[in-house]
């Protein structure tokens, strides 16, 4: 079956020739004419079109952002926040940093649109400290269309009134987390909260009701907006509705972005048809579909079960190919549609030294609050990195295996999934090439190498 | 069989008891109410949750209503509600009891919970406890012996950090043992409210610290000592002094202010190694100053005073009480009592007063309060001397009175009971005039100029009470015997009194209050040994108008503003 065309809605501009990120060019575009009729309208007909668009936070979690959005506190009289996640840092993951780079008044739209069904009168944009350019672009974008009056008091000659400030982080991957992103944003270390009770939606930025979401859910908000929350939902497949965003890593002939309409493309179809297949003479080994933190798929396995379409129960049979590339179907074989970062490895990839790629990472970047994530993170990284540039013992597979069930379900904030998983599933579907990585090791240790922290 | 909870409890079940228990409970303080032991590190019941240590990970349960109706869904095998337990373990320091929730802390998933954060804990700690000072007293050990597999699993490098910091003039840290709790942290924030330390560096690495330019000085620097649950803080007084286990716990109270704050004196064969807090939740919660805990370098200090004396010449005991009973009944006496006595002296100096006639005046010591455990009046027993009528007003802070009383020679002979006249006000001239009679435990100008010198013993050394600025009487018990040769005060006062007329009183603790509660009201029914450990307050109404000096302190709201604020 043929790959289906690219559905560019939040990309539609992308890579455009002459589109540019200033104010006249997205006007031209028709820019803005969505905000001046949502805010014509009831905020909460608004709220009601993001419900019934079944939207789903592009951030990770796929977490519905219609019930994001009514689980906050509107009782307390506290004012509500609302901050944009644009501390995109999971490896693999590269779509907000287009839009922030590209076409910046699209989210500054989605997010006064999202502020004003939700009554929010200070938005903040966190985006990450690598990110100083993109930062610089949303300045001015911001104020430009503050001068414009699109941003600031009286939008528009409404009664609206509601600002946006871009605050960078300073390069965690751990602000990414909502709660840390908070914590960070209120000028303090990024330790991610303890939840209960600090759910954002209650006791957020300043102890005050607060929306985090993604750069790119927002977007899909301004488009919601504009069609309608019934026409979104058409698109895409159900409970997976409009278009999801792959970002193609790693060893394909044509890596980038991809904007297709959520489950109607195959995993198969995206590598092959999309992304010209594997390089010359080589074969696909394995492929993680969401950002690095989501397991790993091996290609050559099978997965097996029954699944919902509409009413009925469905048996299905899939290759890694046949999987359908969506929230629910990639949940369903184990793994997780995640932030949309699909990265790619053939059979030139050890998986032993992959790994210790990977756990250099989450290492590096766990705040230390907890003991399981804190310890568990840095021992799996001392282990793999040993592995690769030390000695490798053939009991280091079990070792693995074992501290890294002991991570998962046990923190304070998801991290402990994230830098366990993907040990746990590279043991899971590699288990041998670690059992034997110290006799088909090819890394020898360094003369004069200095001991391994 | 639990009766119906009164309102403002709630049923909860740990390991399958049901148990009652205030509202708002945590689950680790309910459980403990059950007699359940949920191991944790982070948590501490006077501080914000941190909920980082993951060791008190529990299965937790609540009762399965029906989405829709919200009516409960039975089990029919038993007949009681059904019970909905989480998919993932829960943190009982930062769930709290709710009607009908359940936990377990005894499953294998719990115990498999345990046992990692143990073996995550221990992997990059030093591992050093046979030259720790916290060995003995760490809960890193207690729990490694309960949860830890015995041996090592980690082949790898352990991380190295800074060890012997000083972050202060009296706390050490060894960052290698830190198992970043964050006690210290929120003690210092939240309790002390002086934000100065904190982490550096992420994950694995993270270092405590204090904020550049800073350091660990207040005056409550060494609770972190006390709450850290591993060697990394440990007193730089205490440091490598003594184990733990030699050590004997002796309930005292702290005297250096009149918020009476409960103290464990830790001794060794009749020597102090170091003095602690003790929980008291209506005066101190679990905390003291750093100020308090040096006091005890008082028991062995040089100038202490060790053999009785007249005119500068020791002598024996008896001689020196027979010199002062004669110079007492020949004069024209004036007592200074102290603020600092125990009840019981004040209520024997009372009894020495009246039988010689003689006028009382105390000193009062005043400082500034600092909001939190040092309050401003720095006796820690006024109220104890207004209790027991040997003063019916406040004192002040120089004895002018008396010094006017002296010029007049209307006093010819004082009776200083622990308080140095001259730097109470009475000048050298005024001290010529005058034969002075000194009880006191170490030297002083007084002591100098005295015609006769008793020794006496520290708050350490003796049995007493004190009332604190709540009008709480707080009992305390010798930890150390005191120096050879000095008898017990309440045995020299007793013997004085006896010298200068008055009525003899039993010298023991029990017979003494005996006769105490039968002469103070405020006493009546009291004895020594039924003093609670938290103190028993007294009525105080009768003293309700007068303007204490003291501020507001934890557990403390003065009656009325305090006179200084008034002024």
């Amino acid at each position: 079956m043929p790959a289906p065309a690219q559905r560019r809605l939040i990309f539609a501009h992308i890579d455009e020739p002459n589109y540019t990120t200033d104010l006249a060019c997205y006007l031209k575009h028709g820019g803005y004419t969505v905000m001046r009729k949502a805010f014509a309208r009831p905020p909460a007909e608004l709220m009601d079109e993001v419900k019934k668009s079944g939207l789903r936070g592009r951030g990770g979690a796929g977490f519905s952002c219609g019930l994001k959005w009514t689980l906050v506190d509107r009782k307390s009289g506290k004012p509500i926040y609302l901050i944009v996640n644009a501390d995109e840092s999971e490896p693999g993951t590269f779509k907000d940093r287009y839009i922030i780079h590209q076409d910046p008044h699209q989210l500054i739209e989605g997010t006064m649109i999202s502020c004003f069904a939700n009554n929010v009168k200070q938005a903040y944009i966190y985006i990450r400290g690598e990110m100083p350019h993109g930062a610089r672009i949303l300045e001015k974008a911001i104020a430009e269309a503050r001068a414009a009056n699109l941003v600031g008091k009286n939008i528009l000659g409404t009664a609206y009134s509601c600002d946006i400030f871009v605050h960078r982080g300073a390069g965690a991957y751990i602000c990414g987390e909502e709660t840390g992103l908070i914590e960070s944003l209120e000028g303090k270390r990024a330790n991610p909260r303890i939840k209960p009770p600090y759910f954002p939606a209650v006791l957020g930025l300043y102890q005050c009701p607060t929306i985090v979401n993604n750069v790119e859910t927002l977007c899909h908000v301004k488009h919601i907006a504009d069609m309608g929350g019934e026409a979104y939902a058409r698109i895409g497949t159900p409970n997976n509705t409009g278009t999801r965003i792959f970002c193609v890593s790693g060893h394909v002939q044509r890596p980038g972005y991809y904007e297709f309409e959520a489950g109607r493309i195959t995993l198969g179809q995206l590598l092959y048809e999309v992304c010209g297949g594997p390089r010359p003479g080589r074969t696909f080994k394995a492929v993680i579909p969401g950002g690095s933190s989501a397991k790993i798929l091996r290609f050559g396995e099978r997965f097996k079960g029954k699944r919902k379409v509409g009413a009925d129960l469905v048996e299905y049979d899939w290759g890694v190919e046949d999987v359908p590339m969506d929230f629910d179907s990639l949940g369903m074989i184990g793994t997780m549609g995640g932030s949309g970062g699909v990265i790619v490895m053939d059979d030139s990839v050890n998986m032993v030294e992959a790994l210790a790629n990977i756990n250099a990472f989450y290492s590096h970047e766990s705040c230390g609050q907890c003991t399981p994530c804190r310890e568990g993170s840095l021992w799996m990284k001392k282990i793999t990195t040993r592995m690769v540039h030390g000695t490798a013992r053939p009991e280091d597979a079990a070792l693995l295996k074992s501290v890294a069930d002991q991570i998962p379900g046990r923190t304070i904030c998801a991290f402990g999934e994230a830098c366990s998983w993907p040990t746990q599933s590279f043991l899971a579907k590699f288990g041998d090439e670690f059992k034997t990585y110290h006799e088909t090791k090819q890394v020898a240790k360094a003369t004069g190498a200095p001991e391994l922290v | 069989m639990i009766s119906v909870p009164k309102p403002d409890l709630v049923t909860v079940n740990v390991d399958g008891q049901d148990i009652a228990v205030p509202k708002g409970t945590n689950m680790i303080e309910a459980a403990r109410l059950a007699s359940v032991e949920v191991p944790h590190y982070c948590y501490h019941p006077k501080l914000t949750i941190a909920g980082n240590c993951r060791m008190c990970l529990v299965e937790m349960g609540l009762p399965a209503v029906d989405p829709a109706t919200k009516a409960p869904i039975m089990d029919p095998a038993t007949g009681k509600q059904k019970v909905n337990w989480m998919p993932r373990p829960t943190i009982a320091c930062a769930t709290n009891a709710s009607p009908g929730l359940h936990i377990r802390t005894n499953t294998p998933a719990v115990v498999d919970c345990r046992n990692s954060v143990t073996e995550f804990l221990l992997i990059n700690h030093p591992l050093d406890c046979p030259i720790c000072d916290q060995a003995g007293e760490c809960k890193l050990q207690e729990f490694s012996t309960a949860y830890g597999r015995g041996y090592s699993r980690f082949v790898e490098q352990k991380n190295v950090k800074p060890k012997r910091t000083q972050l202060g003039p009296r706390v050490t840290l060894d960052d290698e043992r830190c198992i970043l709790c964050s006690r210290c942290v929120r003690f210092s924030k939240e309790i002390a409210k002086d934000d100065v330390l904190g982490f550096i560096d992420r994950g694995s690495h993270s270092t405590l610290t204090c904020y550049p330019g800073r350091k660990l000085e207040n005056n409550y620097s060494l609770n972190t000592v006390d709450i850290c649950p591993v060697g990394a803080l440990t007193s730089t007084d205490f440091r490598f002094k003594m184990r733990v286990w030699f050590l004997k716990p002796t309930p005292g109270i702290d005297p250096e202010s009149s918020t009476g704050v409960n103290t464990e004196v830790w001794s060794r064969e009749g020597v102090i190694y170091r003095i602690t807090p003790r929980q008291n939740d209506a005066v101190n919660d679990t905390w003291m100053a750093d100020s308090g805990r040096v006091l005890y370098k008082q028991v062995k200090a040089a100038d202490r005073l060790l053999a009785p004396a007249i005119n500068g010449a020791a002598t024996a005991p008896e001689m020196a009480l027979k010199a002062a009973g004669d110079l007492l009944k020949a004069g024209a006496v004036a007592v200074v009592a102290s603020g600092r006595s125990t009840v019981e002296e004040q209520f024997l100096a009372k009894k020495i007063a009246n039988a010689l006639q003689a006028s009382v005046s105390l000193v009062s010591r005043v400082g500034p309060g600092d909001g939190i455990l040092v309050s401003a009046d720095r006796n820690p027993n006024v109220r104890g001397a207004l209790v027991t009528g040997l003063i019916s007003a406040l004192p002040e802070q120089k004895l002018t009175a008396l010094a006017a009383a002296i010029d007049a020679g209307s006093v010819t002979t004082v009776l200083s009971l622990g308080e140095d006249l001259t730097s109470s006000g009475l000048t050298a001239a005024q001290f010529a005039k005058i034969s002075v009679i000194c009880l006191g435990t170490h030297k002083n100008a007084t002591s100098d100029a005295a015609r006769v010198v008793i020794p006496t013993l520290t708050v350490f050394e003796k049995a007493g009470s004190f009332v604190n600025q709540q009008f709480r009487l707080q009992k305390f018990v010798p930890a150390v015997p005191g120096p050879a040769g000095v008898a017990d005060d309440l045995a020299t006062l007793g013997r004085l009194l006896a010298a200068v007329g008055g009525v003899e009183l039993p010298a023991d603790l029990s017979g003494l209050w005996a006769a105490m509660a039968a002469a103070v009201p405020a006493l009546a029914g009291t004895t020594h040994a039924t003093i609670p450990a938290a103190g028993q307050l007294l009525d105080a109404a009768a003293w309700a108008g007068l303007p204490f000096v003291e501020g507001e302190t934890l557990h403390f709201k003065p009656a009325a503003a305090p006179a200084a604020a008034l002024a």
